[in-house]
């Protein structure tokens, strides 16, 4: 699999995009630290990016990188090489290179700014570990899309509107839930309606730690009940680790049944 | 050498392969033959591993092949149309093939005979499609396996590259090797093929010796044979 | 004409030639401050050496110096109030005061002072108290440079910092106080001046003014409080170049205003507040020039207020400018900057073109459905807030800022910034 991932990496490491990627985070990070002078403030401002815009790529970089490589598939699949190894290694291949682009587009700025004199390097830690973790995510579940579907356009077609509807359709629902449902106790169904969308779920994991937090009230109570022990933030990164499981072993079970 | 034993294959409602039997015994060249459509691909793809069948079974060297990969090792494959990850350079393809094969490669013969010295290191996405096939030749001849399976080997190459292409199918089949081609280039097979199996409907409907078809149908020429063949089909 | 005639009064009866001085150490004729103040009168001086005094409910009805020399520590040890004040023309300086007792039914403090005029308490050091300063029924008093500090958890078993009762002529300055229930709280007080103090990580409130009237607090800082400052059901406060900072909390605010009247409310800074300022029935109140910096809410108003009017304030970087529940009633926001604003100024007057509209779509879903804010900085209410700014169809119609600023006012608290 480490042949597959090192060849998926490096053909993407090639490819101008993720030195696009990669410049986008540096410019960012960088216009953020220097142009605020404050690295909690630019931490809020990089959730606001980070939540909307890595679920974003990672489903474009995934579903393009399935059917751009549908060549190298087909050659690898001629090759005594499992099916599962050949995908888990593009998979990989795929989600380290946008999370490395990630880690080090924002990494770089911010270490040049000194970042460890900083109280907000938890804070930054985690945002990096939540937006790898949304990578992983969204590159699975582009993938799982691209599997479904042989024809490019409705493959990408379907993986946009995927994003559309966990980062801003599904929240719509969830609002409109809350105020038609306004009588009840809604903090357990808020709760659980977080959990199931990995977009929700990173954003209140971000929020909880900022003193932004205190804005969320009673309901904030009970989140901070629940992701403020250690026991609840293991339990969401859990959450997160499932989200990239699940798609990850579709993936393996579609690849079984599948012809090229 | 290979067993097809019922081999059933729908893509949705199109029925591609139709319990189909093959036998293939070692050594020769084998020519799978069939109007568009017929399953030659889908048959090989089978083989391969590429496509998975509803139904049926495949058995290569005395052991079932389905759902395993391994065995790839002792099959070299030449796919229909020669596409390559547009990224690499042609050194890099082959370095990267061969890397994924544990088994010694003699690519530099074949490098040297198809001319592609100058071409090494530029990246494929560059290369014309006559070259890209010479590519794809060396790569499914450059390792040493009793089973080649060529799927329309001929298509963009020009009269020199098929002349070694066609010696290099001879000399596998004098080093007793199976080579199963499918073409619709019907001198080709005339050339140089040994047996002829037909695809029709997802079923074998001839199998045997291109001379054996050519007295069944009281043809002279293998085309008006095949063609014969296929009249028969719909009268 | 009432303080020049306590002036006098003070002059006369702190003559020289009358005093004496008693002193109090472990080798003087006194050896503790109980014995000590059988021997002094009126206009005297008791001066505490440098030692440990384990006593408690000293009580001291004359007009006396007391001085401590060498850092005397007086040591309640945890049973009633250390010493309580009942003259007129009496200072307590340079002693620390520590361990007073807790009660549930008595205000136990360091320093009581009742019906008493013309007095200072300075420099002094409050430990481990229950109450603080415990002021009654007084007058002319100057409460300047104390650190008073508690250790108590809960509101309802701790005292606070420095508290005046049916007071007035009262000044309140340099003091630093924590660890209390209330920073500093003011009951029925009227013409106080509280200034440059420190009141922070308090349990309840930094500042906290009921029925009190005609009152000035400026240059202090609030931090890390329950909340900020409360001012109820009082007249006339002004409040000026104060920084509240860092109240965060559920439902914590930097200012809470409530049934208050006639306030000015000018060069504060409000920074990092879960709602820098909460308004409640509030009626002629002018905010002018108050920074609201990075707070979850710079501005709530709730139901009953008239005429509060928002002039040159600059409102960067909140999470929400303003909450504004019920009807405008004369209220309104002429020439403040607001961070968010997005509009054009073509005739380069600083002011911007376009009115800005300060109540989010969100943070009015937020007012009727609390639960929602859970939905906080997520794309969708993001979509839904700019759709709502386009075209406004839920936010109140004439809540606007006709004539925005452009620039951020330059606004100079004259308090370094702590955070």
């Amino acid at each position: 699999m480490f042949k597959i991932l090192k060849y998926s990496f490096f053909d993407l490491m090639r490819s101008s995009w993720s030195y696009v990627y990669f410049a986008f985070y540096l410019v960012l990070g960088f216009v953020l630290l220097f142009l605020n002078n404050d690295v909690s403030k630019a931490v809020i401002t990089l959730m606001n990016i980070i939540i909307v815009l890595t679920p974003l790529i990672g489903t474009i970089f995934g579903v393009m990188y399935f059917y751009n490589s549908k060549e190298f598939t087909e050659l690898l699949l001629a090759q005594p090489i499992k099916r599962t190894t050949i995908f888990m290694g593009q998979y990989f291949g795929v989600s380290v290179s946008l999370a490395l682009s990630l880690i080090l587009g924002l990494g770089i700025p911010f270490l040049a700014y000194g970042l460890f004199q900083s109280s907000a390097i938890f804070e930054f830690g985690l945002l990096l570990v939540v937006g790898t973790f949304l990578n992983f995510i969204f590159v699975a579940l582009a993938f799982n899309i691209a599997l479904s579907h042989e024809n490019k356009i409705k493959g990408f077609g379907y993986a946009i509107l995927m994003w559309l509807f966990l980062a801003v359709i599904y929240d719509g629902a969830f609002l409109i839930s809350l105020v038609i449902f306004d009588d009840y106790p809604l903090d357990k169904f808020s709760l659980i309606a977080t959990m199931f969308n990995p977009i929700d779920l990173s954003r209140i994991l971000i929020l909880l730690k900022l003193d932004i937090s205190a804005l969320l009230g009673y309901t904030g109570a009970v989140f901070k009940q629940f992701f403020g022990t250690s026991l609840g933030f293991v339990l969401s990164l859990g959450v997160l680790g499932l989200w990239v499981i699940l798609p990850v072993w579709r993936i393996n079970m579609k690849l079984r049944k599948k012809d090229f | 050498m290979i067993e097809v034993k019922n081999l059933h294959k729908k893509f949705g409602k199109l029925t591609v392969l139709d319990g189909l039997d093959l036998s293939i015994n070692e050594g020769g060249i084998f020519a799978v033959l069939g109007p568009n459509g017929s399953g030659k691909t889908t048959l090989i793809k089978c083989i391969l591993g590429m496509v998975i069948p509803q139904d049926g079974e495949i058995i290569y060297d005395s052991e079932s092949i389905l759902g395993k990969s391994d065995y790839r090792n002792k099959i070299n494959y030449m796919p229909q149309i020669a596409n390559f990850p547009a990224n690499l350079t042609v050194l890099e393809l082959i370095e990267m093939v061969k890397n994924l094969r544990p088994k010694p490669a003699n690519e530099d013969d074949l490098i040297a005979l198809f001319g592609l010295e100058s071409h090494l290191e530029k990246k494929l996405g560059n290369l014309s499609g006559g070259t890209k096939q010479k590519v794809n030749i060396v790569l499914a001849f450059m390792f040493d396996s009793n089973l080649i399976i060529l799927d329309e080997p001929t298509t963009g190459l020009d009269p020199i590259a098929l002349i070694h292409l066609k010696k290099l199918i001879q000399k596998a089949k004098s080093q007793g090797k199976t080579i199963l081609v499918t073409t619709h280039i019907m001198s080709l097979v005339d050339e140089i093929a040994d047996e002829i199996v037909f695809l029709l409907d997802g079923k074998i409907y001839f199998k045997g010796s291109v001379s054996k078809l050519k007295e069944e149908t009281g043809e002279k020429h293998l085309e008006h044979a095949i063609a014969n063949l296929l009249k028969k089909q719909y009268v | 004409m009432n303080k020049s005639w306590a002036i006098f009064l003070f002059v006369c009866l702190s003559l020289p030639a009358l005093a004496k001085r008693v002193e109090v150490c472990a080798t003087c004729p006194s050896q503790s401050i109980a014995s000590a103040l059988k021997k002094v009168e009126h206009g005297d001086e008791l001066v505490i050496k440098s030692g440990v005094y384990k006593e408690h409910d000293l009580l001291v009805p004359f007009g006396i110096r007391v001085i401590g020399e060498g850092d005397p520590v007086i040591d309640g040890e945890m049973v009633g109030t250390i010493m309580t004040f009942g003259a007129d023309s009496f200072s307590v300086e340079g002693i620390t005061f520590k361990n007073v007792g807790q009660s549930y039914t008595k205000d136990f403090a360091a320093i009581r002072v009742t019906k008493s005029k013309n007095f200072t308490i300075t420099n002094n050091i409050l430990e481990n108290v229950f109450f603080g300063i415990l002021v009654e029924k007084s007058k002319f008093g100057n409460i300047t440079n104390n650190t008073i500090s508690g250790t108590r958890k809960n509101e309802s078993n701790s005292g606070n910092g420095v508290q005046v009762w049916h007071s007035s002529q009262m000044e309140i300055s340099g003091n630093e106080v924590f660890g209390m229930r209330d920073g500093l709280y003011f009951e029925f007080v009227d013409n106080a001046e509280i200034h440059d103090n420190r009141s922070h990580h308090n349990i309840r409130y930094g500042l906290h003014f009921m029925f009190s009237n005609d009152d000035a607090y400026y240059r202090n800082v609030f931090s890390n409080n329950g909340a900020g400052v409360a001012v109820m059901f009082s007249k006339k406060i002004i409040m000026h170049h104060n920084r509240f900072e860092l109240n965060w909390g559920d439902a914590s605010y930097g200012l809470l205003l409530k049934e208050i009247y006639d306030a000015e409310i000018h060069d504060n800074v409000f920074e990092q507040n879960t709602i820098g300022i909460n308004t409640e029935g509030s009626t002629r109140i002018n905010y002018h020039k108050n920074v609201f910096l990075r707070n979850g809410w710079a501005v709530k108003v709730a139901g009953g207020c008239y005429d509060n009017i928002f002039t040159e304030n600059d409102f960067s970087h909140n999470a929400f400018d303003l909450s504004f529940d019920g009807h405008l009633n004369g209220s309104y926001f002429k020439n403040n900057y607001w961070s968010e604003y997005t509009g054009y100024d073509l005739d380069k007057n600083g002011i911007g073109d376009v009115p800005y509209r300060p109540v989010k779509l969100f943070s009015y879903v937020v007012n009727q459905t609390p639960e929602t804010i859970v939905l906080l900085r997520s794309l969708f209410v993001d979509i839904i807030n700019f759709s709502e700014k386009v075209s406004p169809v839920f936010t109140p119609d004439d809540l606007l800022d006709n004539e925005p600023l452009m620039k951020r006012p330059t606004i100079d608290v004259g308090i370094p910034k702590t955070i």
